[in-house]
């Protein structure tokens, strides 16, 4: 008897501590984060363009950067996903939604890299450079099957009743969906596509040889992109105890805008994920 | 679900049947967009790796020489990086993720288990590169002082931890590795143990059972389901990049001892994508991304059949 209450309380510990230890890390991270970050935290950072060590310099078009290969991955990809997950879950029962499903369960497994792989093969070989409408694809092809995993979700949870009822009143099968289900779902589905933006916010691996990264302000679609987390790669890896600093604001500046996400959304919305 | 409907519908007629046939084509067409886009990258993918494949064959998984001048091309090392740096993550990662799932399931009241809940998912929203700068400037430093040296002192007559200890290498790899993959294993062993039956465990505190025991239950109830998360988590481990790409070392060498730099099939088509000179150095590495979407895929596809299969047992039960 004596032995099973030590071992309970032993594993009841351990658990405890292992949840503990999870969320120090976290403050670990994000702690050091700031108090590294906001000592190289300027005005003129977050405006000027990257320049040769010593003569200070920011990250203001990577996050002009970061913002045009979102805001072009988002206006494809999130419809995209949308659609789809729409389809799983008012039209996707046989086997071919079944498949559609897993597939892309799937494709949320495939590490975004092979993204890269993927879209420089397909286009930057084709066309012989890199260039923003490239990152924006890659982007874009990762949001799709998540943004269809929460829309499809989310979809689900608006009851039957309201379907049966709008279909008995004679509406046809586009109006249900379209004016009753979607409508619903709003909330929900704004969250999970919040929620897909921050993820490829941070996403670096599948930039690197699409969208390239670039030391200037730019606005055009065929040209090499900067972008916030390519921008603390370079600085990261790079011999330079400034730089290093660099990487360190610019991470501040990144990680505020993806927490802020995480968090406002999470709050915003009821249900948790 | 409406077949019948539209054809009672009389009055509206074939209007109604347009507008809705054109509804559900739009979304067909959308569902299908999702293979095409898998079926093309396979293709393309796979067309790109094919001069490497016609060059080397099998002996490109089993050729342990990467050298670019020469031409010689062996994935080797990289393979076994990653499968040694995984391992090692999903061996860390695991007892901690089901750790953290059973306090936030089993053990902490509701007002505690949102919030620390909510906090182990924000760390999965960090991304992977900052993960890399923090094991830098942060990780590595601190295991090259605290951490190695004892462990080289108490393990140091095994052949895993030998060699001097720099901080960097598949040690500190695998460790940030496993942070990265804690979250994701949590969220799905949580969601699996929640979808458990209530009455599995009054049953067992009913019969006398301590709360660790009515867990132990609970656990081996949900065993299939923790197996697809852990494997889930793997597939993750396996095609992590940057944050290992940062601090692994980037060495192509085959050394059992921890403590040495290695390499990843991922880090190197990060490294070496925009600098490959010459078509069968880039086909080499685009052969290496063919590896890795093709054995991700498979590992991923076969953690979402294991989990499903508990959504399915428990939900005949409840």
């Amino acid at each position: 008897m004596d032995s099973r209450r030590i071992t309970n309380t032993v594993m009841t510990t351990l658990t405890a501590i292992c949840a503990l230890g999870v969320v120090g890390i976290l403050v670990l991270i994000i702690g050091y984060i700031a108090i590294q970050g906001i000592s190289s935290l300027s005005l003129a950072f977050l405006i000027e363009t990257p320049k040769p060590v010593g003569e200070g310099g920011g990250i203001g078009n990577a996050i002009v950067g970061s913002l045009i290969l979102l805001s072009l991955a988002a206006a494809v990809g999130i419809p995209l996903g949308i659609a789809i997950g729409t389809y799983l879950s008012e039209l996707g029962d046989g086997w071919f939604g079944t498949t559609v499903r897993f597939v892309a369960d799937s494709m949320i497994g495939i590490p975004s890299i092979v993204f890269g792989v993927f879209v420089y093969a397909l286009v930057v070989l084709k066309q012989g450079y890199f260039s923003t409408l490239a990152g924006s694809l890659a982007l874009a092809l990762i949001m799709i099957p998540i943004v269809t995993r929460t829309t499809e979700e989310i979809v689900r949870l608006v009851p039957k009743s309201m379907r049966e009822g709008a279909l008995a009143l004679g509406a046809p099968e586009w109006r249900v969906t379209w004016d009753i289900v979607l409508p619903a779902a709003r909330a929900g589905i704004a969250t999970g596509a919040m929620l897909a933006v921050a993820r490829v916010l941070g996403e670096t691996a599948p930039l690197l040889f699409t969208a390239f990264g670039s030391r200037f302000y730019n606005i055009y679609l065929d040209e090499p992109m900067a972008s916030m987390p390519v921008q603390i790669y370079n600085y990261a890896i790079s011999p330079f105890e400034e730089w290093h600093a660099k990487a360190w604001a610019a991470t501040l500046v990144l990680i505020t805008l993806i927490l802020v996400i995480n968090i406002v959304v999470r709050y915003t919305t009821r249900r948790n994920y | 679900m409406s077949k019948e409907e539209t054809k009672l519908d009389t009055n509206g007629g074939s209007k109604v049947l347009t507008a809705d046939s054109i509804y559900r084509g739009v979304l067909i067409g959308c569902a299908s967009l999702i293979l095409v886009i898998v079926l093309a990258m396979l293709i393309v993918i796979g067309q790109g790796s094919l001069l490497s494949i016609r060059e080397f064959g099998f002996h490109f998984l089993i050729g342990s020489t990467w050298d670019p001048v020469k031409g010689e091309f062996g994935a080797l090392p990289f393979i076994y990086g990653t499968v040694v740096s995984s391992v090692i993550a999903v061996l860390i990662a695991t007892p901690l993720s089901i750790g953290v799932a059973v306090f936030l399931v089993e053990q902490a009241p509701r007002s505690l288990a949102r919030p620390i809940g909510f906090l182990v998912e924000l760390l999965a929203a960090i991304p992977s590169v900052v993960y890399g700068l923090w094991a830098i400037f942060v990780l590595a430093p601190f295991l090259r002082v605290y951490v190695q040296p004892p462990l080289q002192t108490a393990l140091g007559w095994t052949p895993f931890f030998k060699g001097t200890a720099t901080g960097v290498g598949m040690f500190t790899g695998g460790l940030i590795l496993a942070i990265m993959i804690t979250p994701i294993i949590t969220a799905v062993v949580r969601d699996i143990l929640e979808a458990v039956p209530v009455t599995q465990r009054e049953a067992a505190l009913a019969l006398g059972a301590t709360k660790w025991e009515t867990t132990k239950i609970v656990l081996a109830n949900a065993s299939s389901g923790i197996a697809g998360a852990v494997i889930l988590g793997l597939g993750r481990a396996i095609g992590e990049t940057m944050a290992v790409t940062m601090i692994i070392g980037n060495r192509p060498q085959i050394s059992v001892s921890l403590f040495d730099p290695a390499y990843t099939i991922a880090s190197v088509i990060a490294n070496e994508f925009t600098e490959a000179t010459g078509d069968l150095y880039l086909s080499a590495l685009v052969e290496m991304g063919l590896i890795l979407f093709v054995v991700t895929f498979i590992v991923t596809a076969l953690a979402k059949l294991l989990i499903l299969s508990v959504g399915r047992k428990t939900r005949r039960t409840a």
